[in-house]
């Protein structure tokens, strides 16, 4: 038998970045106990790098601004396979959720009248996300954080789920280990709440951490709920290409927002050169306008380096493939060229993007104010994940819920900047709402040891291969080369028929994978457990990613260049056969009511 | 082109532990987490340490690096000597756990006792509140701050005299400043700066400011601050007097 310490929680929220703060949160004040488990420490999540601002209609900058036209540019970035019902409910609630946030002491930048100031983003046809400088997730997180712990919730640091516990079909709690020592864990819970984030790690070139191993999506697959929408994975557009060891750290959006432009190694401002026909009426069409656009002009159209980010990545790829790339591989982003504009250009520059002025100089050796940072596209987030309930985000398995990067729906086909930190705050807090509720409706589960038992087993199976295994990292290396290079940005079939059959020769080499030394803090460790994630998820993305045979948002194949609109109208699917296969299916997108469709044609 | 360097890396726990060398290829614009993470893959892979953005803003990847505390991402190579071994070791001032990895715990349960954030009313009637841009910027420099606890680690007070007991620590002095120096903030902290979290055993020496990776100015804009708003509530010889002869007539 097992041996663990159990742990005991009305709602176990499994993860700490913005969506799982929010949710303990909320459900806190829901009046029921909470548990809040992070892989890292507290206030470390990867909501710490998001930059640019949460986007809500505030209207404080544009007062054009409202919900519908948020909902309109989320449902056109996203291609019009998001959930609409989210895509509504994070519109009409995003405001108040930021507003929120200012209560409990966030402190955004300022208009001239003392409101929160919004900026530009991409895809937002008005200035709509509320920000502080470049380093908006870490005032998000701090803020929740620091709220949060002065509500009775319990926290567990350093602690990683390998196991949903069921009782039936419903889940009832979560097995894991902590790091610090390596023993096992047990909690029983009347609700679990996923808020894992993303599947980053499962490529090369990510602006992702160690822990985004698609942890939430395999907890749940493995549990036995959907996946949804698994295709869609948002290679940013913009990451650091130099040094080499900087590769895939991300660059914000809101460079381009202030201004920056994106060329060519001729000198050439490539975006002009292709507008897809949805933006046309809204994108300026001389770079003159698109100027007075980011400083703010309300008759300017926006630049087309603001376009959707799958668009500028497909631009960029575009102009390597074609030889017009910079000297190490990327094109060139800059804002040192608004000195030409601005009195004080170089100022203004380090108080409006403060970390990457910093980041460049000290990891490349790079002024952004005197010269042009190199970059290109990195993968950065992934659409879908467990497929939920809109309105409670429940997925299909009773008492498991899922918010933030590690659900779908919000974001359909390809998510706008801003509109994830929203997210996580908009159905964090209806999660935490729901899985309270639900905590309370249902008596406590039976927890089956052997569930517990079997999770236990395969957790020490590394140490028993021992050190003369194959090393872990190996195989991560390994697997995150290869969907780098055959189910990335432009991906079709036969690459990704290969990546399936190196899938399961690379599952085989996963089963093998040895550690030496103990338990205690050895990252080695870690990595072999969190391969099997890295496995799945891996293989949800190139399993639905081949059923998808036309081109949309971040999913772009070679072989099918173009939207169907067969494929308009469903979501593809993944769930877990009782034999352990991986069942791929199609799901019709129920039917969108009438006033939201009359809201999409009316902002067309 | 590539070369090779050695890195003197602590190995050890709780009960004790070593320097070990370590040999291994470095690359231009490589940090010294790069080091220790291909150290980790294919010489020692439970060689423990705690990462996380690889940016600078997440504050993970502390250590202290040929004796400078460090965070490990933001180290340049180029920036050290290496002819000579590399050392990276943990954080000295807090207990080891493993390797680079130290037990921080004390520093969240030390916030905890910090009184939290406390608006007054909002200013307009759709709950919102107004700030100018000027009072905002005053209090978003201590907000910089990504929880790396090098100045905690760097700090005499702590380093030396372990008085975890009684002093928070630069770190907390700034989270202090930042909530008692917000525009809309209403509680007093006073008090508990002065008895409980000591702001009165730094003495300025500003080792905390120079290790600060986010250059938050600890000293003269926190901690100074925190300092003279004590002098002002409790030392002041007015008010003191005042309290004296209150004090004398409800005896008397």
């Amino acid at each position: 038998m097992a041996e663990y310490e159990t742990f005991t929680h009305d709602v176990l929220v499994i993860g700490a970045g913005g969506a799982g703060l929010r949710a303990a949160i909320e459900a806190s004040a829901a009046g029921v106990s909470v548990g809040l488990v992070c892989k890292s420490l507290l206030g470390k999540a990867h909501t710490v790098m998001a930059e640019g601002g949460i986007a809500a209609a505030l209207a404080n900058v544009d007062d054009r601004d409202n919900w519908k036209v948020h909902f309109a540019d989320t449902m056109r970035g996203g291609q019009y396979v998001n959930n609409w019902r989210m895509a509504e409910l994070h519109a009409k609630e995003a405001p108040d959720r930021v507003r929120e946030l200012e209560a409990w002491g966030a402190m955004f930048d300022r208009t001239a009248d003392g409101r929160i100031l919004q900026r530009n983003f991409g895809g937002h046809r008005y200035p709509r996300l509320a920000h502080v400088g470049d380093r908006t997730g870490l005032e998000m997180i701090r803020t929740l954080q620091d709220h949060g712990i002065h509500r009775g919730v319990d926290v567990h640091m350093e602690c990683t789920i390998v196991r949903l516990l069921r009782d039936g079909d419903r889940v009832v709690g979560a097995f894991g280990y902590e790091r610090e020592r390596g023993r096992f864990r047990l909690f029983r819970a009347g609700a679990v709440v996923l808020a894992t984030g993303g599947i980053g790690r499962a490529f090369k070139i990510t602006s992702n951490s160690w822990e985004y191993t698609g942890d939430g999506h395999t907890l749940a697959y493995d549990a036995g709920a959907e996946l949804m929408d698994m295709e869609f994975v948002q290679f940013h557009p913009t990451g650091m290409v130099w040094p080499p060891s900087v590769r895939g750290i991300l660059v914000t959006e809101g460079v381009r927002g202030e201004g920056g432009v994106l060329r060519n190694r001729e000198g050439r401002r490539f975006m002009f050169d292709d507008i897809p026909e949805p933006y046309r009426a809204q994108t300026a069409d001389n770079e003159e306008e698109g100027w007075r656009y980011t400083q703010g002009d309300k008759t300017a159209r926006r630049p087309p380096e603001l376009l959707t980010r799958d668009h500028v990545s497909r631009c960029i790829v575009r102009e390597l493939k074609a030889g017009r790339g910079s000297e190490h591989g990327g094109v060139y982003l800059d804002i040192s060229w608004i000195t030409e504009r601005l009195p004080n250009a170089a100022e203004h520059i380090k108080k409006k993007l403060p970390s990457m002025y910093h980041q460049f100089k000290q990891l490349a050796d790079i002024d952004i104010t005197k010269e042009p940072m190199e970059v290109g596209p990195t993968t950065h987030y992934i659409m879908g994940g467990v497929r939920v309930n809109g309105d409670t985000q429940m997925s299909t398995v009773p008492g498991l819920f899922a918010a933030g990067e590690c659900a779908a729906g919000i974001n359909g086909a390809n998510r706008l900047g801003g509109n994830s930190l929203s997210d996580l705050l908009v159905f964090g807090k209806r999660a935490g709402e729901h899985a309270a509720t639900f905590a309370r409706a249902n008596k406590p589960g039976a927890i089956d040891a052997s569930q517990v038992d079997e999770a236990a087993r395969q957790a020490v199976e590394p140490f028993g291969r021992g050190p003369e295994g194959e090393g872990p990292y190996q195989v991560q290396y390994a697997l995150q080369a290869m969907m780098q290079d055959l189910v990335g940005i432009v991906r079709n079939e036969d690459e990704m028929q290969r990546a399936l059959a190196g899938l399961t020769e690379l599952g085989a080499r996963a089963r093998r994978v040895g550690v030496g030394g103990h338990r205690e803090y050895n990252p080695g460790w870690h990595a072999a457990l969190d391969l099997h994630n890295l496995m799945t998820v891996a293989t949800a993305v190139t399993r639905s990613a081949l059923e998808r045979r036309e081109s949309r948002g971040g999913h772009f194949r070679e072989d099918y260049p173009d939207k169907s609109a067969a494929f308009g109208s469903v979501n593809v699917v993944v769930r877990k056969e009782p034999d352990g296969g991986m069942a791929v299916s199609r799901a019709a997108i129920p039917e969108m009511p009438q006033e939201l469709k009359r809201i999409i044609e009316e902002m067309k | 082109m590539s070369t090779t360097a050695t890195f003197r890396i602590w190995r050890g726990d709780g009960k004790g532990g070593a320097f070990k060398d370590y040999s291994t290829a470095v690359s231009e614009g490589m940090v010294v987490l790069d080091a220790v993470h291909q150290i980790q893959a294919e010489l020692a892979n439970d060689l423990a340490v705690r990462w996380n953005c690889k940016a600078g803003k997440c504050g993970s990847c502390s250590a202290e690096v040929n004796g400078h505390p460090r965070l490990m991402c933001m180290t340049r190579l180029n920036e050290l000597d290496l002819s000579e071994p590399v050392t990276v070791e943990p954080m000295r001032s807090f207990p080891p756990l493993r390797d680079l990895v130290t037990d921080v715990s004390w520093n969240f349960r030390a916030k905890l006792a910090i009184a939290p954030f406390k608006p007054r009313p909002p200013d307009a009637a759709d709950g919102t509140w107004r700030m100018a841009q000027a009072d905002v910027e005053r209090v978003q420099e201590f907000r910089k701050c990504i929880e790396c606890f090098l100045c905690q680690d760097v700090c005499h007070v702590l380093r030396e005299h372990q008085m975890f007991d009684q002093f928070i620590g630069p770190r907390l002095l700034v989270y202090t400043a930042a909530v008692e120096m917000h525009p809309l903030d209403t509680a007093n902290r006073v008090p508990q700066l002065k008895a409980e979290h000591g702001v009165g055993f730094c003495n300025i020496t500003k080792c905390c400011t120079k290790v600060c990776p986010e250059s938050i100015t600890i000293t003269d804009n926190a901690i100074i601050p925190l300092k003279e708003r004590v002098i002002d509530q409790l030392y002041d010889p007015v008010a003191k007097l005042f309290r004296l002869i209150r004090r004398r007539d409800s005896a008397g």
